[in-house]
């Protein structure tokens, strides 16, 4: 799958973003006033930042609003309407918080399941499609679900739990990619399935329909950087699980923190690009590609 | 409604047969030509007389190589187009309802004025059967040639898909897959027509002929040459100039 950076950037920062909504909501840490308004401050950036740039690979963004209507079906408009119920809960919660001093609880409650509701339903528009094996396994929404709150809990300087979490969410990642390695060829799909012709004999692919390149192609057909996937993955691991960890076990201070939690998102976004770079699409079979 | 219907009371679709496709390439051609100057958003080229064009096609002719265990090897021609699925991924997807599924023949289709280019149908369609057009930002897919197949504008004969109205080798055939009775469920039945990723579970409409047997003639022990008698070499002796250079260069 081709990596928009849209996209990664998008489920990387909205990910962030909602699991510090969670710890927001659920109390921890139980901030007031002008700091809540901080926490809040980060957590909304964060969340609608990466929401708004994930409108940038829509043809037609000015029609976002219909996207709310076929809840009934589609995981990308359940996940519209979670997006929403978490932003508008959170905002209330937010303001009783900061400008009032009062912690509503069932509202801070109800907004903490949403935002983890945001996430799942993001990690469902991939992990529903079985034309990429890779993603279509329950591993991808706990994937990230992990991620979102260890990350969550990293920035709401829950250190314990993030040392935990973080743990956690790495054996995951792990996890992930080593059952994702073999999913194409666990999935029955292949070039004989694909042209029904495998009962003639070897099938390859001879001549491609056109002589250049088209959507289907770039959009489904990335190859690149996939020779660098293991390094990667080892980057990507130290980085959003190892180094963080370290440097919550040594004593706290802010610049330790600070570099836990940009080691972290450095961490997020290279497993992000592998979650696209390294996904392969059923559609490449039938030109001979994967 | 992007939800699939349970149930449609037709079931148009094409057959496709991969024995006599000769893969020329028309149906590719005049689906383009129908479909850009009719029905929706034109299908659009980028850089079509540049050092890398590409374009919006919906439907396609594939060429695979195919290596029995034993004998020649055979290319078969491929045309793919959508397959208008009865469990069609792409549809309940569809965060917007643009992608929906007919009623009335079960025809897959795109409403481009609520369709806002996620693209996440295409993802979720194995076949490659849908495209964004990269200069309208909407999904483009076959309409089954929707506004040819109901038109009374135009003579009978024409009312059938642009691909299988010109296919040169009878290669393709339209009609309703959900009546047993009909020509194309007749066809299949009798051919032994197939899905495309049964595995999938997207259970297909649009039904694949595979290939007959080929001729087997290089295998065979029997000599079935019947002038072979009379080619035969005359001179089991050769003499002359001839004779003399093939005897001195085997000596060499």
């Amino acid at each position: 799958m081709h990596p928009a950076p849209s996209v990664i950037f998008f489920s990387t920062f909205s990910g962030l973003g909602f699991g510090l909504l969670i710890f927001l909501g659920l109390g921890m840490p139980a901030t007031t006033g002008f700091s809540a308004f901080i926490f809040f401050a980060i957590a909304y950036l964060l969340a609608v930042g990466g929401l708004i740039s994930s409108t940038f690979h829509l043809g037609h963004p000015e029609r976002a609003l219909k996207a709310f209507s076929q809840w009934r079906s589609s995981w990308l408009s359940r996940e519209a309407w979670c997006a929403v119920a978490a932003l508008v809960l959170m905002a209330i919660y937010g303001a009783g918080l900061v400008f009032f001093g009062q912690r509503w609880t069932i509202i801070g409650l109800l907004g903490a399941i949403a935002s983890l509701g945001t996430v799942f339903t993001t990690s469902m528009i991939y992990g529903q499609l079985k034309t990429i094996p890779r993603w279509n396994s329950p591993l991808t929404p706990a994937n990230f679900l992990s991620l979102c709150i260890a990350g969550g809990a990293l920035m709401a300087g829950q250190t314990t739990a993030a040392i935990i979490l973080l743990a956690i969410a790495g054996a995951i990642q792990v996890a992930t990619w080593l059952r994702g390695d073999t999913a194409f060829a666990d999935s029955g799909t292949n070039m004989a399935t694909a042209t029904g012709l495998g009962n003639i004999g070897t099938v390859r692919a001879f001549e491609p329909p056109h002589t250049g390149t088209n959507y289907l192609l770039r959009e489904f057909v990335h190859e690149i950087g996939r020779k660098h996937a293991q390094k990667l993955r080892i980057i990507a691991i130290v980085l959003m699980a190892v180094l963080p960890i370290f440097f919550l076990l040594i004593p706290f201070n802010h610049i330790m923190a600070l570099l836990a939690v940009v080691a972290h998102v450095g961490g997020v976004l290279t497993a992000r690009w592998l979650f696209f770079a390294e996904a392969e699409h059923v559609v490449g079979l039938y030109y001979g590609k994967r | 409604m992007t939800q699939l219907p349970t149930h449609t009371e037709k079931k148009l679709g094409l057959v496709i047969d991969l024995d006599t496709c000769v893969g020329c390439h028309a149906c590719v051609i005049s689906c383009k030509g129908w479909n850009t100057e009719n029905y929706g958003a034109p299908l659009s080229d980028q850089d079509p007389y540049g050092a890398d064009p590409s374009g919006t096609f919906l439907n396609r002719v594939h060429s695979y190589e195919v290596q029995p265990a034993q004998g020649d090897a055979q290319l078969i021609h491929f045309p793919k187009s959508c397959l208008h699925c009865e469990d069609a991924p792409c549809v309940t997807v569809c965060p917007t309802g643009a992608s929906y599924k007919r009623v009335e023949d079960g025809i897959v289709l795109v409403n481009e004025s609520d369709c806002i280019g996620c693209g996440l149908c295409a993802w979720a369609c194995p076949y490659g059967a849908r495209e964004m057009d990269a200069a309208e930002g909407v999904m483009k897919k076959c309409t089954l040639c929707v506004d040819r197949i109901y038109n009374e504008n135009l003579p009978e004969v024409d009312r059938e898909p642009s691909c299988v109205r010109t296919c040169p080798s009878n290669a393709r055939h339209f009609g309703d897959l959900g009546d047993p009775n009909s020509d194309v469920s007749k066809l299949v039945a009798e051919r032994g027509g197939m899905d495309l990723m049964p595995e999938q579970g997207t259970k297909p409409v649009n039904q694949y002929l595979p290939p007959r047997l080929k001729d087997r003639l290089a295998q065979d022990e029997d000599q079935i040459d019947i002038l072979a008698p009379y080619l035969a070499p005359v001179a089991t002796e050769t003499k002359g100039f001839l004779s003399w250079l093939d005897k001195t260069l085997e000596k060499l």
